[in-house]
């Protein structure tokens, strides 16, 4: 405890490359990006399966592999490719898989949130006129919103997790700390790094858990139970 | 990695058969201890939730939140205190990560029991303990088995993350790849851990499908549909 009051105390860890602030700064724009990315490829194509009930077979082997594909397997067997494509270690080879781990939760929430609107509804919404994306975004997805943000949640809580593995690929973040403090023996060092992750995952996580209770009107409460249930069925 | 290397050297592969096989085996063996201990804890948890339902929120909080909380962190938070490369360190996460979905299955799968078949039991002169272990457990094996299957394919994952903490089965051979940019144990450890989590979540469905012929339409409620 001492050992760790001490590592705290001393300024070089707060300041210059290694400092805590550049770490968590980036830490964040390693998961920000990635989380952005995944959602702008997940919401739509999961938008498309939700509102058309094509393709939902294609939504299924997404989530299932997306839940048994181990992330740090993940991270690896891209390695190679991301390096042979030029883009050098650091920012890439750990983006590239945030991404890939960031859209399944999304997507799956996406389209369960929009499969679960009432059908009759939806038909209302026809029925008054509505053209079919006038139906999608004015009234499927506002409902399948709390789903959507659910999603968002499990995917934003995977990627700061998963950021952390990247310092195995020599990228930044709070990784960092982790692994270079298990390399030295540095036991505050790696503390330090593993309690600001875990700090920055909580915080997140009830940020957008937040968000999703304010969001979730009682007659949807229903569906967020049960795309929290598919999220959580989604793995780590 | 190495200039104009292939990905996979077989021969590699070939000569170090054995060790290979001896971390799948302690993949197994870890994810195994995992899953069984989570599972104990779990239906012990369950079962104080069925007697006490306001237990309920308390415990799948704290069960959520350990869950939030990325892998690679709490075994370094863990080491200290039981040692690098200690079973122990490992397996307290891992068994951590298995509640939450264990847990919760387990309750929605009591939960989901119909009051009529509860009545009909007690009805029949089952004790309440006879009731829940005769009627409501069985009816509650499907999702009971599918939050097992989520539980072990997540697991199976977070192993090899335990590499880096000196445990870690197949991880292992990941991370000896990347340490010495030597790629074919890298793909073979990734590649197996794969292959491992999809041959567990099969093996259980078929397990769930022999033991509950009766539910083939129920498994709805657990699975991304």
């Amino acid at each position: 405890m001492n050992e760790l009051l001490a590592w705290l105390s001393d300024p070089a860890h707060w300041s210059g490359s290694d400092g805590i602030p550049v770490r968590l700064l980036e830490h964040l724009q390693l998961s920000g990006p990635s989380v952005l990315v995944a959602m702008l490829i997940a919401l739509p194509v999961g938008a498309f399966i939700g509102h058309t009930g094509r393709l939902t077979l294609l939504a299924v082997t997404i989530a299932n592999v997306g839940r048994a594909m181990p992330t740090l397997a993940l991270l690896v067997i891209l390695l190679p490719f991301i390096l042979r494509a030029g883009l050098g270690l650091g920012f890439w080879p750990t983006f590239v898989p945030l991404v890939l781990l960031g859209v399944p939760p999304i997507l799956v929430n996406t389209y369960v949130g929009i499969g679960q609107v009432d059908r009759d509804v939806r038909e209302a919404a026809r029925g008054v006129g509505l053209s079919g994306w006038q139906v999608l975004t004015r009234v499927e997805l506002p409902l399948a919103l709390p789903a959507i943000v659910a999603g968002l949640r499990t995917a934003s809580v995977q990627v700061i997790a998963t950021a952390t593995l990247g310092a195995l690929v020599a990228s930044g973040g709070l990784g960092r700390y982790i692994i270079d403090g298990i390399a030295l023996q540095e036991a505050p060092r790696m503390i330090v790094g593993a309690v600001l992750v875990a700090a920055l995952a909580l915080a997140v996580d009830r940020v957008l858990a937040g968000v999703e209770r304010r969001l979730a009107a009682p007659s949807t409460s229903l569906a967020v139970e049960r795309s929290r249930m598919a999220a959580s069925n989604l793995v780590k | 990695m190495r200039e104009g290397e292939p990905l996979i050297q077989w021969e590699w592969i070939a000569r170090n058969g054995d060790q290979i096989i001896g971390r799948l085996v302690q993949h197994i063996g870890l994810t195994v201890i995992a899953v069984g201990f989570g599972l104990a804890i779990s239906l012990v948890l369950a079962l104080l939730i069925y007697r006490r339902r306001a237990l309920y929120g308390p415990l799948s909080g704290i069960a959520a939140t350990l869950y939030t909380i990325p892998s690679i962190a709490l075994f370094a938070i863990l080491t200290p205190i039981t040692g690098f490369g200690s079973i122990v360190t490992a397996e307290i996460a891992l068994i951590s990560y298995t509640l939450l979905i264990l847990l919760r299955n387990i309750v929605a799968g009591l939960d989901g029991v119909p009051p009529d078949v509860r009545e009909a039991a007690s009805a029949m002169g089952y004790s309440a303990w006879q009731r829940l272990w005769r009627v409501e457990m069985p009816l509650a094996l499907p999702l009971i088995i599918a939050g097992v299957r989520v539980a072990t394919v997540t697991t199976v994952g977070l192993v090899t993350v335990a590499a880096v903490i000196g445990q870690g089965g197949l991880g292992q051979l990941i991370l000896s790849g990347l340490r010495s940019f030597f790629t074919t144990p890298t793909y073979v450890g990734a590649f197996l851990s794969l292959a491992l989590a999809l041959a567990l979540d099969v093996s259980l469905l078929s397990l769930q499908r022999m033991l509950t012929p009766w539910a083939r339409v129920a498994n709805v409620a657990a699975g991304p549909r």
